[in-house]
């Protein structure tokens, strides 16, 4: 393109200027990617949950336990295909900062209803008949630099409190990107025979899988009314709508992200803009030149636009790039906190969009400005 | 020679009751009044005149920078008072010119890419816009500076860089404002000879607009504005009074 020359030369006219545009650019859209790939964590149950699978909780609270004996009344309920249960087990391993979610789990349904979990048949059943046993999910094995075989201790203020100790009998990995592999499963029957006698026969919650996902609805109001009215009523509802309901309870994250992300957006196109129309300001004798010798209104505002393209790109792809890089390392800092920050290509394409559309909104207003200017008038004040 | 109130049908000029009126406030300001005018091909005249009496106002109308309040300006059979902007930029890039006092060149571009920048707006290759700049530069005595920028050049050095780009698309006349307004009398003559050499070499026809008498006296014809109106037209080397002036 002949006249890319013309561009570029402009742009390497203030290096620093260029530079620190470029890194706001890059910083924006780094924090972008990390706030998209926060908010796609924190949506990410919603996501990965089954079609078919229902969650029953303690109608007051999902910290509130419900009888295990309510597991095979549900199973009896027309629809219910398997059901399993889990506690959550909120212990630590060594240290308060290798937090990593523990979950005490119904080993003979577990795979049934969570077929998105892939483990070796025979750490299965290694794991089926050590009572001590736990799976553990790839992410955790390698934060930790665990093997199969070792017997890790994790400390617990719940459940009686002290030090529990495990031999890692297997590994699972999730069948897509998203599952989450940071899980730390272990027995009933060790959990039960440990806990203080007033929490033995309570679980945490249930998770079913129903023959058709038509029918859940009938099936979560089935249960629900089943036990109303009992000391422990459930609520039950589809998983994706119970994961919905998890992250309300940190509060309205979309909200706060988006509403980040408009504002650094926003501060960016402010920065940008008032770049570009400096810029132009600085050269309009210039431009009224190119203008006197022929270049016509169109080509000015192209190369104004060129130039804030320029940089939009530039800056947008080092920001993507760095997000690239520096997430999978965030994610690792994060200690599991959150599950799979994944930075899918689509929030890629879209900041990488975002940014052009800066890049071209920061260059219209001086773009026209320097289109509509009156050669006489600019030649009379250079 | 130039003729002033004349028919000018073989003239490559022609400036017909020409007016421009600029307001400001409620006050309307005549910059050019009735001005009639007739330059011929490969003649060099000088525009001379008291600040405010309308000689940039007049080169920036006969450049269609700008577009008179009335009258007609023909250019090569074209009249171009009545084009629109479109076409009056893309007539500037064929047939004008530019030469100013402060040489306004680009800082970032060298030599080459200064003188280059009319020839982006042809069809030529990139090889015969190489060639073109390549002559050009020659003219002008810097074939050696091609790759410098302006900052690296004298005041005179980028002026004859500036008299390139003005000369590289071959247009049908130049305009030169203050030319040798900010050079020592030395550079002045140098681009004087320079621009003598344009019009006997090459055959150019140069309008100029100049307040130093030395310089004007290097052209074919000195024409004195006062107040917007043409008072004086001189033959600068016969030192002689042309007949007609409005």
């Amino acid at each position: 393109m002949k006249f890319g020359g013309l561009i570029f030369a402009n742009l390497l006219r203030k290096k620093i200027r260029l530079l620190l545009t470029i890194g706001s650019f890059a910083v924006a859209l780094f924090l972008f990617a990390f706030l998209g790939v926060v908010r796609d964590a924190f949506n990410r149950g919603a996501d990965v949950a089954g079609a078919d699978r229902l969650v029953t909780i303690n109608r007051t609270s999902i910290i509130n336990p419900i009888p295990l004996s309510y597991r095979d009344q549900i199973l009896r309920i027309p629809g219910v295909k398997y059901i399993t249960h889990n506690n959550w087990f909120g212990g630590v391993y060594k240290d308060e900062k290798n937090f990593f979610p523990q979950f005490v789990i119904d080993s003979d349904n577990q795979r049934q209803v969570f077929p998105e979990f892939s483990i070796p048949d025979d750490q299965w059943n290694k794991f089926l008949k050590d009572r001590e046993g736990a799976i553990v999910g790839a992410r955790t094995m390698e934060r930790f630099h665990w093997n199969i075989g070792d017997r890790i201790p994790i400390k617990t203020t719940l459940y009686g409190g002290g030090s529990w100790e495990f031999n890692i009998d297997g590994v699972y990995h999730g069948k897509r990107a998203q599952d989450d592999e940071t899980q730390f499963w272990f027995q009933w029957d060790y959990f039960e025979e440990r806990i203080p006698e007033r929490l033995k026969g309570l679980i945490g919650w249930y998770v079913l899988r129903v023959n058709n996902p038509d029918e859940s609805p009938r099936i979560a109001k089935a249960i629900d009314e089943k036990f109303a009215n009992s000391p422990y009523e459930t609520k039950t509802e589809t998983e994706s709508a119970f994961a919905a309901g998890w992250v309300k309870q940190f509060g309205n994250i979309r909200f706060l992200i988006v509403t980040i992300g408009s504002v650094v957006f926003f501060t960016l196109l402010l920065v940008t803009g008032n770049t570009m129309a400096i810029s132009v300001r600085e050269r309009t004798g210039e431009l009224a030149v190119l203008k006197a010798i022929g270049f016509s209104d169109w080509s000015v505002l192209f190369f104004v636009l060129g130039e804030s393209l320029v940089i939009a790109l530039v800056g947008g792809l080092l920001g993507l790039i760095l997000a690239i890089v520096a997430i999978p390392v965030l994610a690792n800092a994060l200690n599991g906190m959150l599950p799979n920050l994944i930075l899918s290509p689509a929030l890629l394409a879209f900041g990488l969009f975002s940014a052009l559309l800066v890049g071209i909104v920061s260059g219209i207003l001086p773009g026209v400005g320097a289109m509509r200017m009156r050669v006489v008038n600019a030649l009379r004040r250079v | 020679m130039v003729k002033v109130d004349a028919a000018g049908e073989s003239s490559l000029i022609n400036v017909r009751d020409l007016d421009k009126t600029y307001r400001r406030g409620e006050e309307e300001i005549d910059v050019l009044q009735g001005l009639n005018l007739d330059v011929r091909q490969g003649e060099f005249v000088a525009f001379m005149g008291p600040s405010g009496s309308g000689k940039t106002t007049l080169l920036n109308l006969l450049g269609g920078l700008d577009v008179p309040t009335r009258g007609s300006i023909t250019v090569s059979g074209d009249e171009i008072t009545h084009m629109s902007a479109g076409k009056l930029t893309e007539w500037r890039a064929r047939h004008v010119g530019f030469i100013f006092q402060t040489y306004n060149l680009i800082p970032v571009l060298n030599a080459f890419q200064n003188v280059e920048l009319p020839l982006l707006l042809t069809k030529l290759s990139k090889a015969e816009r190489r060639d073109h700049v390549e002559a050009a530069l020659s003219v002008v005595g810097l074939a050696d500076r091609m790759k410098h920028f302006p900052r690296q050049l004298s005041g005179g050095q980028e002026q004859r860089v500036a008299i390139a780009r003005a000369i590289v698309a071959d247009p049908t006349f130049l305009l030169c404002d203050e030319p040798t307004g900010d050079l020592d009398r030395k550079r002045a003559d140098e681009i004087m000879t320079l621009m003598e050499e344009l019009v006997a070499k090459y055959h150019k026809t140069i309008l100029m607009v100049t307040h130093d008498p030395l310089v004007a006296a290097r052209a074919h014809t000195i024409l004195h504005l006062d107040k917007g109106v043409l008072v004086e037209a001189r033959q600068a080397s016969q030192d002689t009074l042309a007949g007609g002036v409005a």
